[in-house]
């Protein structure tokens, strides 16, 4: 079957979905929808179908990005908009069977917002939401649209154009128009994707490879597996238009084993490509022969450093090596690749579809298109976002994100995972582009983009990022082995009251030596955290040091609770419930936690009765009127 | 007289456990081409069969892949999915990133960890729960998240892991 027939196909079937008389519910069941209990929506929605004789195809999707509202769905009746109801319970599932499917009520109190023609009484348009509005869809267009395991829904929406269009032109044509196109490295270094291609397509070798990297390890990000997850074809899409271009015949996806599902879907999607001749010796006829192997990883942040990548691909201990030889020259079993990460692949189809002037005509002058970012932390609406480049970070965390919850302050935002560093508060009107961002001192990374608000301690913060970088540092050389040891030990010392006058400069000292002379991007970045909390949140430093407080209350050896005399109503409920009885006093008499016993882990402070609020957590300072023995409660006049 | 007969119903089940291992490591390594860059994916369905990389395993993955034994073990130390001594029945994940870690997760792992007796990477004595740290699950959005035997719960609470340690780990 040639590509034409197969389109034709595919448009048909999808088409004929569109215009069915049945009712059609699409269900966001990636991993985050999962987690939130999508699977028990999906028992309770077959149910209730069941029992009240409903006709209704069901649809699982990927995810649409508003993770916050998940378990989400889409309820699509025949000649009106698409509904979204999100945060469903197993009750409110049933609710909205009764009230939609039969009683035609779109309960307006229930639904997120409609998408499609024409309107609903009381309904927004979701696309309208400022969580949305503000977004761009280019990677994560058909996420959350199409069934991820269906290439006929990929190739009904334009999927596998980019790649006819590639094969219609010279290899050199190609890297031009994604040279032209501006698009750079989507995984933090941002180096320019079609210069790279370049070098690989110059290069000499009998072979040569391309592989794609999803070894998304950087805590706080999950652009890439929801992408995966959401819809795998265009990634592969991109993979193949880049090997194309550079002359690679063979490539690998090297994906981190925790991300099960986005596993399964590559390897569902790589079969259906088989059998349409996507993959294969002579692709849409064109003579060009590509095979793709997927490569799980087994558990090690440095693999995704591209000479760390390639030697666990060999089979070996992922340790990264100096470069030069860059991959493009010698790369997998000494030959020419190139590597690129997901998020960078996924941007390729349209580029070539659409045009390099096209997509040029998003961002900045220095970074073009767009950005997807996984929104997490203390924001109302977590998720994950695509943006154009050049946004404010104000923009997305107060608009997309809708501010911090429970009213509190932002304190900062931490961009670029551990390789990346904190941008406070006071430059929230930053736009988000490569250059910007690195100014900084943070850098713009894979994505991961995490709220903090008053409530976390940036030292303590900073401490996890090193612990992180130090637990998975290769030990391959000494900077980065005894560097991120000797801060994070530093570090522990000021969480731990031990802090010393001038530790704030060693640290200092120490990052810079281990920025400059660490052999890989994780010992190269692995300060940044330090170095920007020192920058933007020294005080908070020198409070941990010379007061021994911690001021958002967060490290546990700065802080104490004590109960207050003159609100303890002596109900002995927190006595009860204190894990290792460090709470003496008898009914009717004043609690008394004995400092040496507590082991601060909070119950006493949840489990006192609002009405009396007698437990306190505080730093660095004692309130006064303390008793040393339980003592007799003063009733109230 | 008794303590020898123990020992020697000790040493006849241990080398039915050995002859076991055998018969499925015949089964699973022809499947192999036997070049080097399989030696990850034959620790990961070997590791997937018996729960982890039994010693007598790597010698013979060592010998097929025509690799030292040291470059085996070398791989095997150095990546976090490989365990070299038994996991138990359950495995019990805890999310340690950022995210997680800015709502919580480090609460719910010392409840975790207190519930259990055995710290993280610890495994019970009666082989029923092993628990792990994770450092990203990539599912930030419901943070904190704790994964049990693969089942992911998210919005996780001091309070909800405990619920969840009482009912067993289902």
């Amino acid at each position: 079957m040639s590509f034409e027939e197969i389109k034709e196909q595919a448009i048909l079937q999808w088409k004929t979905m569109q215009q069915s008389e049945n009712i059609r519910i699409l269900i966001g069941m990636g991993t985050c929808g999962r987690a939130a209990g999508a699977e028990d929506i999906l028992d309770v929605l077959n149910q209730e179908l069941d029992k009240q004789n409903i006709q209704a195809d069901i649809l699982p999707v990927g995810c649409i990005g508003l993770c916050y509202a998940e378990p989400l769905i889409e309820v699509i009746k025949p000649g009106k908009p698409s509904v979204f109801y999100g945060n469903l319970t197993p009750e409110l599932m049933s609710e909205i069977i009764v009230d939609y499917l039969i009683a035609d009520n779109p309960r307006s109190d229930l639904a997120l917002g409609t998408r499609g023609e024409g309107t609903l009484d009381g309904i927004p348009k979701l696309f309208d939401l400022p969580v949305l509005k503000p977004q761009v869809r280019i990677s994560l267009r058909n996420c959350g649209n199409i069934d991820p395991e269906s290439i006929n829904h990929y190739i009904a929406n334009g999927g596998y154009e980019g790649l006819a269009k590639a094969l219609r032109m010279k290899p050199q044509e190609v890297i031009d128009e994604v040279k032209k196109s501006g698009l750079r490295g989507r995984g933090g270094a941002g180096f320019t994707t079609g210069v790279k291609w370049q070098f690989c397509h110059d290069a000499l070798g009998d072979i040569k490879y391309v592989i794609c990297n999803a070894d998304e390890g950087d805590p706080g990000a999950f652009m890439d597996r929801a992408l995966l997850e959401g819809d795998p074809h265009v990634v592969l899409e991109g993979i193949l238009i880049g090997a194309y271009a550079i002359g690679a015949p063979e490539g690998y996806i090297y994906i981190r084993a925790e991300y099960p599902l986005a596993i399964q879907r590559l390897r569902i999607a790589i079969k259906q490509m088989e059998e349409y001749g996507l993959i294969g010796d002579d692709i849409m006829g064109s003579g060009f022969k590509f095979h793709i192997k997927i490569k799980e990883g087994a558990g090690a942040f440095v693999c995704g450093e591209e000479t760390a990548m390639m030697a666990s691909i060999e089979g070996r201990r992922g340790m990264p090596r100096s470069r030069p030889p860059f991959p493009a020259q010698s790369g997998l079993w000494g030959k020419p690749t190139n590597i690129n990460n997901v998020e960078t692949w996924s941007n390729v189809s349209a580029i070539l579809a659409k045009g390099a002037d096209w997509y040029a005509g998003y961002g900045t002058e220095k970074s073009k298109g767009t950005k997807n970012f996984s929104l997490a932390g203390k924001v109302v609406r977590t998720g994950l976002i695509e943006v154009p480049m050049g946004i404010s970070l104000r923009e997305i965390v107060y608009e997309i994100g809708g501010g911090i919850p429970e009213g509190k302050c932002l304190k900062a935002v931490q961009t670029g995972g551990p390789s990346g560093g904190f941008i406070p508060e006071s430059l929230v009107d930053l736009p988000v582009d490569y250059e910007s961002l690195t100014q900084a001192g943070s850098i713009m990374g894979s994505g991961g983009m995490v709220v903090i608000d008053e409530d976390t301690c940036m030292v303590d913060m900073t401490k996890f990022f090193l612990t992180f970088t130090q637990a998975e540092s290769c030990g391959k050389c000494i900077p980065c082995r005894w560097g991120t040891k000797q801060m994070l030990d530093i570090l522990v010392d000021i969480t731990e009251g031990r802090g010393r006058p001038g530790d704030v400069e060693l640290l200092q000292e120490l990052a810079e030596s281990v920025k400059s002379s660490s052999l890989c991007g994780l010992g190269q970045t692995a300060p940044n955290p330090v170095l920007t909390s020192i920058r933007y949140f020294r005080d908070e430093y020198e409070e941990h040091i010379v007061e021994k407080r911690c001021s958002a209350m967060q490290c546990q050896a700065l802080i104490s609770y004590y109960i207050l005399p003159d609100k303890c109503q002596g109900c002995m409920i927190c006595a009860r419930s204190c894990p290792v009885q460090a709470i003496e006093g008898g009914k009717r008499m004043v609690h008394v936690i004995d400092q040496d016993k507590c082991i601060k882990c909070g119950i006493c402070l949840d489990g006192c009765p609002p009405k009396f609020s007698a437990v306190v957590k505080v730093s660095g300072t004692k309130p006064s009127d303390i008793p040393e023995r339980p003592v007799p409660v003063v009733a109230k006049s | 007289m008794a303590n020898t007969s123990v020992s020697q119903d000790a040493q006849a089940l241990v080398t039915e456990q050995q002859a076991a291992m055998q018969k499925r490591l015949n089964e699973i390594l022809p499947t192999y081409e036997g070049r080097q860059d399989e030696l990850i994916p034959i620790l990961q369905q070997v590791q997937q069969i018996f729960g982890y990389l039994p010693e007598l395993a790597m010698k013979r993955i060592a010998k097929f892949l025509k690799l030292p034994e040291s470059s085996v073990f070398g791989v095997g130390t150095f990546y976090a999915q490989f365990k070299l001594v038994p996991t138990g029945r359950n495995i019990i994940k805890v999310c340690r990133g950022t995210a997680c870690h800015v709502r919580g997760s480090a609460q719910i792992l010392a409840e975790i960890e207190k519930q259990l007796g055995i710290s993280a990477g610890g495994t019970t004595s009666d082989l029923e729960y092993s628990l792990e740290t994770i450092a990203c699950f990539g599912s930030c959005a419901l943070a904190p998240v704790v994964v049990i035997n693969n089942k992911v719960h998210g919005r996780m609470t001091v309070t909800k892991a405990g619920e969840i340690l009482n009912r067993g780990a289902q």
